[in-house]
């Protein structure tokens, strides 16, 4: 369901950490509709990038577009407001509290009391976890955790989803389960998705972007990308003729 | 999530039980206590109330702020202030719940707003009390007045007329009916908070303690809502000092120095930081050793402080859970009866 009209782009994004450029003058532009993957080696620059775009990281330089509208100075929860859901590398919840409340104060942050537990109740059915409701987060498994997490990001109902490395510690079964669940995501939402596991995101992507050294080195189908031999040398490393 | 009460839960229950214990304190207070008795319970209420203020901030809140005796003395101050002028306690009674919530409102501001980190906040609310200290033994001078109340420095405000009924100004409370009135604001505030806690908002403060960036994720503006709990905390230690002050008819800078500061950090640490009860069972519990102490021959060769600070600092290390969640958890071992059909294997958060 892509729509050339771009939901997200970034001109000239530029990172700087001292005398370290994290990400170097990355123009960047995601259709609506559309599920790209970021890949590199790490210290690409990935991580980095994904925090500029949700001013974790304030930007050194350059501009962060959503809808056409300029984001680059806007807080987190700004941002979030605007139908932009993140997912992070390490799964961000609430260990405290149990599955049930960490989907519920995702759900009421858009709707009344009864209407939040009813949205709760369908997505602890959609991620598969409504047996573990009332279990503490912080007692679960990696990969149940990812799994709250990704409930939590899906029941803010956002029209962009930002997925840093959402199959990590997961079970060969639950990266099964996450794939269709993406694919099935990407019919109402644009998604970018940081990932590692080659076979996930042949799976699930079209287009991919490889960084490399904060800037962005090739754009293309996955196809295309795994023949590309600046991609090898980046990945493998190039061999030096004496 | 729902507030609704649901009796076969065990936190409902937990509930009431407190409230029965906190009930048979009140109706029971006078016809058992004598007057110097009750005098002294008047005064662990209003620490109790302290003590509560620094536990909602601090043990769900996640706000570890060093200088709450300031929004204690702030408080005080304005009772005393109020009253002197107005000569009549109901509205004073109100200025010490608003003057300290809008003071931590513009101070939760600017330290929220501007991203201090914890560190950072505990040293700014901690240096706050400091300058409040050094300001107002520094009043002595007869230009320091505020209406007809002189702030009299180091001195201090002293004949501060107690609580009267509301709309009677000469008819003032008398220590049975001050006992009540400072029981029930206690009862009050404790279940207050308990709802509080159970509303969205009071889980949303729950949740940015357990993540702040997740909570910013959702789209909360955790800068706002630490900022009301913050002020929320300033409000409860406020009405704390109102009573400390209706009791004592006097108030000095002493409220705010670094001694009193302490104390509630060490009052909440022992009691349980993330429950309720606990930093009230830690003020009592504290008060009543340090009282003890003072009059016990043994530890006349001794600063009663060193023999004090030396039984705080086995027990943080022997309990370092603090009094309530200990006393839950060896409740759950030793009496069948409290344990819940299927256990949550929480800390301390539910009293």
């Amino acid at each position: 369901m892509t729509d050339a009209r771009p939901i997200l782009e970034t001109k000239g994004l530029t990172m700087r950490f001292g005398g370290v450029v994290a990400v170097d003058n990355v123009d960047f532009s995601l259709a609506e509709g559309e599920l790209r993957c970021l890949i590199g080696p790490n210290g690409a620059g990935k991580t980095t990038f994904f925090r500029c775009l949700t001013h974790q990281y304030k930007p050194t330089s350059g501009k962060v577009i959503y809808r056409g509208d300029e984001i680059t100075g806007s807080h987190t929860h700004q941002i979030a407001r605007r139908g932009i859901g993140i997912k992070t590398q390490v799964p961000s919840v609430f260990d405290g509290l149990d599955v049930r409340e960490n989907i519920w104060l995702s759900a009421r942050r858009n709707h009344k009391d009864r209407e939040a537990n009813r949205v709760v109740d369908e997505i602890l059915e959609r991620i598969g976890l409504t047996h573990l409701a009332h279990q503490l987060v912080g007692q679960l498994a990696h990969g149940e955790r990812q799994g709250v997490e990704l409930g939590i990001v899906l029941t803010g109902d956002p029209e962009l989803i930002l997925l840093d490395e959402p199959t990590a510690g997961m079970t060969h079964e639950e990266v099964h389960r996450t794939t269709e669940m993406i694919r099935e995501i990407n019919r109402t939402a644009s998604l970018i998705v940081v990932e590692h596991d080659m076979q996930f995101i042949k799976a699930i992507a079209n287009k991919v972007t490889v960084f490399n050294q904060g800037a962005i080195l090739v754009e293309d189908t996955m196809e295309n990308v795994l023949k590309n031999q600046q991609v090898r040398d980046v990945y493998l490393g190039k061999r030096e003729v004496a | 999530m729902k507030i609704a009460l649901d009796l076969k839960s065990w936190n409902t229950r937990g509930l009431i039980f407190v409230g029965v214990v906190m009930l048979a304190l009140l109706f029971a207070g006078p016809e058992v206590f004598d007057l110097f008795v009750l005098l002294k319970v008047i005064l662990f209420v209003s620490t109790a109330m302290l003590a509560l203020s620094m536990g909602f901030i601090w043990g769900f809140g996640g706000i570890l702020c060093f200088g709450q005796s300031a929004f204690f003395g702030i408080g005080g101050y304005a009772y005393a202030i109020g009253v002197i002028n107005m000569g009549e306690s109901t509205v004073p009674i109100l200025l010490s719940v608003l003057v300290p919530a809008a003071f931590a409102m513009l101070l939760g501001y600017f330290m929220f707003y501007g991203r201090l980190s914890d560190i950072y906040l505990a040293v700014v609310t901690l240096a706050v009390t400091l300058i409040f200290y050094a300001f107002i033994r520094s009043t002595s001078g007869e230009e320091y007045v505020i209406g007809n109340a002189r702030l009299m420095g180091f001195n201090g405000i002293s004949s501060i007329p107690v609580f009267n009924w509301p709309g009677f100004p000469n008819s003032p409370l008398w220590p049975d009916d001050i006992f009540y009135v400072a029981t029930t604001l206690l009862i009050l505030v404790y279940f207050g908070l308990r709802i509080l806690l159970r509303s969205h908002f009071g889980r949303v403060v729950v949740a940015i303690k357990e993540n702040e960036t997740r909570a910013e994720y959702l789209g909360y503006d955790v800068r706002f809502y630490k900022m009301i709990a913050f002020s929320i905390g300033a409000g409860i230690a406020g009405l704390a000092g109102c009573l400390f002050v209706s009791f004592n008819n006097f108030i000095n800078p002493d409220v705010f120095a670094l001694g009193l500061a302490a104390q509630i950090i060490m009052w909440v640490l022992i009691g349980g930081v993330g429950t309720l009860v606990g930093p009230m069972l830690g003020s009592l519990a504290l008060q009543m050793l340090y009282n003890w102490l003072g009059t016990q021959t043994f530890a006349s060769f001794l600063n009663t402080y060193l023999v004090f600070g030396a039984i705080i600092l086995i027990f943080v290390l022997a309990v370092p859970q603090g009094l309530q969640p200990t006393a839950r958890l060896l409740a759950l071992r030793f009496l069948p009866f409290t344990r819940p059909p299927e256990e949550k294997a929480r800390g301390g958060g539910d009293d």
